[in-house]
């Protein structure tokens, strides 16, 4: 398993361009979330201080940090999609495959890479978070601290199973501008399925629940928009806007299914291909 | 008793209606040096890249070595270049190597000698793009042979390469050879498979038409090249000897074929026996090039 990483990281972090989206991926997230937890004075006029609105207690900034956070995982899926392209374009598949390396292991080389990456971000967004709560958050008891943690295996599963949907498409269409391109076909395929559901079913819950199995809806919502939330706890007495927030373990079951079947599907597809 | 390295029954390859390879059996034993011949689509490379992992077989098996390790696992104590060199464009020579190295298992202390034999040495820290196809074509040999391979696998190892890449190829592939290193060899370049191979599988059409040794591949006793000034008794001699079968004229060159074997200077006595004097007297055999043509003519 270390060899196989350790190929792949040689891979990537050889590769200019991809050492450079590594870091925004890293970098940028860490970067947002450290600057908008300090205070910033615009040239007297007033002071903004996302503190201020109470975003950065315990346990919200772990739904908070988390989900904002997943937006930067693009700078990332460019590096999977290209990682597989590239293989393909400078037939090093091909030859890696004629020196020994079996299409399993190379199948899981590009996963374990991905889940390394994902483990590393989820890691680095949880100790950020940490840091940042300790020093805003009005409660700080260990109870309160670790309630709501489990958005960060969340954050941690939504990015594995994002990840391995663009290694799969890498493999399917072998060119990582068709593979980005179809991320965005399926976009609108699962809109497409939730419009024929709601065609079919008569009411928008009942085809928004079809469209929550669909992988990227799925993976959307491991981490539900915490903007809502935020009002809710600004206006409590305002009980229509309440809503289902919270990690359930069959939005991971899901994602966690998504996961297995691309990684599998991409395994079939090499295997069955003619290089 | 020969060693098997690999063993090839049946094996079978379509891609949808058309086959390229066709039933097709052998076996490469330990140290030799094998040819694979066929013209452009015979299904040489197609063959390889089955044994080598890259393309599904249709039906039949094949297996490497003593046939208890897989495939991927028997890949890495073998050497191999197909068609054309394919590595990491954004990495160094050095960099390319010391990831073969991971695949194979093999220690990265090889890399400098392995350099050193492809004459790459100088260039090793110079990113691959920036070679030429005949430093590209090098560089693959060097990575074929990391491992101190069991066999080493060229498919037109010279394809594109102007006279002094080619030489230079051809110059080590000899080298390899003469250290006993099993070498199987595809082309369409008759000559050299000549230069270097001592068995060879002919394909045509993804058939096999022969396997052997190259000199047994067409049951031929040679021919003599003949001139001399009594031009007409020396035919009518020929003609009348039970060794000979056709005789060829051309101008004033007789070219008569051997029906048992014969040495020139057997031959030469017997003309001067007979009070003929030549001023031409060369036996040869048919080159490969003849063998093969006459071989995928006649079916």
């Amino acid at each position: 398993m270390l060899r196989l990483i350790k190929l792949e990281l040689q891979k990537l972090w050889l590769n200019k361009v991809s050492r450079i989206l590594i870091f925004v991926s890293f970098i940028l997230p860490f970067t947002v979330l450290v600057l908008s937890s300090i205070k910033i004075n615009f040239f007297g006029f007033f002071t903004l201080e996302l503190g201020e609105l109470g975003i950065f207690n315990f346990p919200i900034i772990w739904h908070i940090t988390t989900f904002f956070a997943s937006y930067f995982k693009f700078f990332f899926a460019i590096v999977v999609v290209s990682m597989i392209g590239n293989e393909y374009s400078n037939k090093t598949l091909k030859q890696n495959l004629i020196d020994g390396l079996s299409k399993k292991e190379f199948i899981l080389s590009k996963f374990y890479t991905i889940v390394f990456f994902s483990l590393c971000a989820t890691v680095l967004i949880g100790l950020a978070t940490f840091l940042i709560g300790l020093y805003y958050s009005s409660y700080t008891e260990t109870a309160i601290i670790l309630r709501e943690v489990e958005f960060l295996l969340a954050y941690f599963v939504k990015l594995v199973g994002f990840f391995s949907l663009c290694l799969f498409f890498g493999m399917l269409l072998k060119r990582s501008a068709f593979a980005l391109g179809f991320l965005f076909v399926l976009y609108i395929v699962e809109w497409l399925a939730f419009w024929g559901a709601y065609e079919a079913l008569g009411n928008a819950d009942d085809a928004f629940k079809v469209k929550n199995f669909l992988p990227l809806e799925s993976m959307y919502k491991l981490i539900d928009q915490p903007i809502q939330r935020i009002v809710m706890t600004k206006f409590p007495e305002k009980t229509e806007i309440a809503y289902d927030y919270a990690v359930h373990w069959y939005e991971i079951a899901v994602v966690l299914g998504w996961t297995a079947l691309f990684i599998f599907l991409s395994y079939r597809l090499l295997k069955k291909r003619d290089l | 008793m020969e060693q098997p390295i690999l063993s090839i029954n049946n094996l079978t390859k379509k891609f949808g209606y058309l086959t390229a390879v066709k039933d097709l059996s052998f076996t490469i034993n330990k140290g030799n040096v094998y040819g694979i011949l066929g013209p452009n689509g015979s299904g040489k490379s197609t063959t390889l890249g089955i044994v080598l992992n890259v393309v599904n077989k249709t039906s039949g098996d094949f297996h490497w070595f003593d046939g208890d390790i897989s495939t991927h696992d028997a890949l890495k104590q073998v050497g191999a270049i197909i068609e054309r060199p394919n590595f990491y464009p954004y990495m160094t020579a050095e960099q390319n190597l010391k990831l073969v190295c991971r695949i194979k298992g093999v220690d990265e202390s090889k890399i400098s000698e392995k350099l050193e034999i492809v004459g790459l040495l100088d260039r090793k820290d110079h990113k691959f793009r920036t070679y030429s196809l005949g430093m590209k074509q090098r560089l693959a040999i060097a990575s074929a042979l990391l491992n101190d391979p069991e066999i080493l696998i060229l498919d037109e190892p010279t394809n594109g390469l102007d006279p002094q890449g080619i030489h230079q190829i051809r110059q080590i592939i000899k080298e390899i050879a003469k250290n006993g290193t099993t070498i199987l060899l595809a082309s369409h370049l008759l000559d050299e498979v000549e230069k270097v191979c001592s068995h060879v599988v002919v394909l045509r059409k993804g058939e096999k038409l022969y396997s052997g040794r190259v000199d047994e591949m067409i049951s031929s006793h040679g021919f003599f090249e003949l001139k001399s000034d009594k031009h007409d008794e020396l035919i009518q001699l020929l003609e009348n000897h039970e060794n000979f079968g056709k005789v060829k004229v051309e101008d004033d060159l007789i070219t008569a074929f051997l029906n048992e074997p014969m040495s020139a200077s057997d031959f030469n006595t017997f003309m001067f026996k007979k009070g003929i004097t030549l001023s031409h007297l060369v036996k040869r055999k048919e080159s490969l090039e003849e063998q093969f043509l006459q071989l995928t003519d006649n079916q």
